[in-house]
């Protein structure tokens, strides 16, 4: 399969007149990378890889061995559907591999996949589908704050607006690169949209997250509009969240689905989202990994402040959607908090380990918190044993330093190095003097 | 496996289920109504065969077979459809056919004879190109267009194109799906199936993505089905 999947590859680039072939793969904290090679040395690439210095990219230096393999993934090679005909070119993922050909632990792809192996080892199978939140705004490149295009609202019908056109624009296109969308529509605050991409399997998603960043920032670009994942890029309205609809299978069967069950949530699925309640705090940091994440993961914006689940309260951490009468495979969890800023392979490797440590475990399920929780006072949640997800960077990353769980999912060289640059990225956020303090203390002081 | 020829058929309203097993074992057939329509219709090379019902019209259908052996091409392989009653009316007539098959038959039992007796003119397919309504594969440079224009397809949904392209109307279950086309030893399920099909129909376009059609609590079929009875 292997062979017939490279001569494919090989024969679409000569018969495509493809001039360029982007290898793309991830950094550490999320970052898309990319290097072209000709079409000539495609073969060369597909068979023993490409060798590249590793020591510039975000999280892969190490201190012996600078030098890495970028492997080609020849089932993702998709010609790109922007760049004009005449000079055409095309992309494929990659997985990075040390020159012995041993997966490299820096590389979040190859993370993701031990991750997978586990799973596969229990005879599972990862699905993901993501609603992803974005805006979109007027460039300006005075550091100022974003202006919105829009004033528009939930589900608002604005058709003669530039962003509906950039939205359906940026659809066609993830669909002529193999990114099925569910539905689409305008979200709740000024020039905020969403794209909710159709299930597959986490290591698919995970790459198809890549590209539709990649895409959404892409087509904005080309009208000269700026678009942003930002968690949240204006104060007093809606962040974006990155919402994560999971489900386990296991060969044709959905291992979530009970038929007895009210909530029809089998006891796989009850001990997944037990795991993922009890860790939680310990994957945030991975899950929502700026220190503006924080900001969005506040009381009164739709976005999950508590550990808690339900099954249609939008205020807990995971959701249990009420799938249509008979689809057994629709049944699903619904996690809240990820944000679109997040490295999704790291992001999907922490919450399936996190679940099935739960399944593993048999974890009990707590129960159902279906109260408004937003308007429970602490010591009324204290009674229900429900906690808080961690209210910052820093409470993130110090339940996570201590998570045996987390570093073993992520290995110890992307364990230590996200600790260390996030640390960091704390450090200097806490010396800076913000507008706030500025406007609250200089005079009144 | 395609036929090289073209193979007559009586009465030119087959019934359902010889209509379907021709089409699904793909012979290419014409229907003739009676000896005038045979010799009309008959193409340059001639016909590569017949099969005769003779089960609901014995008449017609014997006046065919004998019309069949006196073209100027004479058919050489014809094949008989009777009652179990008719039986008696094979004597005498053994210079009229070559096989017969008894009605109600097993479209197997149909597809196996025909498959014996057009041996020679059947063959794996060979052709490097398949096109269905507006869609061309090149099966040697793994190319798809639609409508002329370039169909850009990562390696598994081209096999999945190229599968379901080779038998249109055929209706296939996500389990032979997977295991011809993934193979069986691929792991991640038939679900594994659904995935590629919405990303082929979303790669066809909102106008083409119904070529492939969800059969419900069966499977998937590409392009309509041919027969509605």
């Amino acid at each position: 399969m292997l062979d017939a999947q490279r001569d494919y590859v090989l024969r679409t680039v000569e018969e495509r007149g493809i001039r360029l072939v982007r290898l793309w793969f991830t950094d550490v904290l999320g970052t898309l990378k990319s290097f072209a090679i000709s079409p000539a040395e495609m073969e060369n690439a597909l068979n023993d890889g490409m060798s590249f210095d590793g020591s510039s990219i975000d999280g892969y230096g190490r201190v012996q061995e600078a030098d890495v393999l970028a492997l080609p993934d020849p089932n993702t090679f998709e010609v790109l559907p922007w760049v004009d005909a005449k000079s055409a070119e095309a992309r494929v993922f990659c997985d990075i591999a040390q020159l012995d050909g041993t997966p490299f632990e820096g590389d979040p792809r190859q993370v993701l996949r031990r991750n997978l192996e586990a799973a596969r080892k229990l005879g599972l199978v990862f699905y993901v589908a993501p609603d992803v939140e974005y805006f979109y705004f007027a460039p300006r490149n005075d550091g100022g704050r974003p202006v919105p295009l829009d004033q528009g609202g939930f589900f608002d019908l604005t058709t003669t607006d530039i962003t509906s056109s950039l939205r359906k624009e940026t659809i066609r296109t993830l669909e002529t690169m193999s990114i099925p969308v569910e539905y689409s529509f305008h979200e709740d605050s000024p020039s905020q949209h969403e794209i909710d991409l159709r299930h597959t399997d986490a290591l698919t998603m995970a790459d198809s997250i890549m590209t539709f960043r990649f895409v959404v920032k892409e087509i904005a670009a080309m009208r000269d509009v700026h678009a942003t994942f930002m968690p949240k890029p204006l104060e007093g309205v809606q962040g974006s969240g990155m919402h994560l609809h999971l489900s386990l299978f296991k060969g044709d069967t959905n291992a979530f689905h009970s038929e007895s069950d009210p909530y029809n949530l089998s006891d796989t699925a009850k001990s997944f989202m037990a795991g993922l309640l009890r860790h939680a705090a310990e994957i945030t940091a991975v899950t929502n990994q700026t220190v503006n994440s924080y900001k969005r993961l506040v009381p009164g914006f739709e976005a999950p402040v508590h550990v808690s689940w339900a099954r249609n309260n939008r205020s807990g951490l995971i959701r249990v959607p009420v799938p249509k009468r008979g689809s057994e495979l629709a049944t699903r969890i619904e996690l809240r908090s990820p944000d679109p800023a997040c490295n999704p392979y790291l992001a999907f490797s922490v919450i399936l380990a996190a679940g099935l440590r739960g399944i593993e475990e048999g974890y009990e399920l707590p129960s159902e918190a279906d109260a408004n929780l937003f308007e429970m006072g602490d010591a009324a949640l204290t009674k229900l044993g429900i906690e808080q997800l961690p209210q910052s960077l820093n409470d993130a990353l110090r339940v996570m330093e201590s998570s045996q769980l987390v570093a073993e999912a992520l290995g110890e060289h992307i364990f230590e190095w996200f600790l260390r640059n996030k640390r960091a990225e704390w450090r200097k956020y806490k010396t800076h003097v913000s507008q706030f303090e500025i406007d609250t203390y200089l005079r009144s002081i | 496996m395609t036929s090289t020829g073209l193979l007559a058929v009586y009465p030119d309203n087959p019934s359902v289920d010889l209509a379907r097993t021709l089409d699904l074992a793909n012979f290419t057939w014409k229907g003739v109504a009676n000896p005038d329509t045979l010799a009309r219709l008959q193409p340059t090379e001639g016909w590569m065969g017949a099969v005769v019902a003779c089960d609901e019209d014995p008449e017609g259908g014997w006046a065919l077979c004998r019309n069949l052996r006196r073209l100027d091409r004479p058919v050489q392989r014809i094949l008989v459809l009777i009652t179990g009653a008719q039986i008696a009316d094979l004597e005498m007539r053994d210079n009229l056919f070559d096989d017969f098959l008894l009605t109600p038959f097993h479209p197997r039992e149909l597809e196996a004879r025909l498959r014996h007796l057009f041996y020679n003119e059947i063959s794996a397919p060979s052709a490097v190109v398949i096109e269905h309504a507006g869609l061309r594969l090149n099966l040697e440079t793994y190319q798809a267009t639609f409508d002329g224009r370039p169909l850009d397809l990562t390696y598994m949904e081209y096999e999945l194109l190229k599968y379901f392209a080779h038998n249109p109307g055929r209706v296939y279950s996500r389990e032979v799906l997977l295991s011809e086309v993934w193979g069986y030893e691929y792991f991640g399920g038939a679900r594994t199936v659904d995935v590629h099909v919405r990303r082929l129909r979303a790669k066809l376009g909102e106008e083409h993505a119904h070529l492939i059609e969800t059969v419900r609590s069966v499977g998937y079929r590409f392009g309509a089905s041919k027969w509605q009875g």
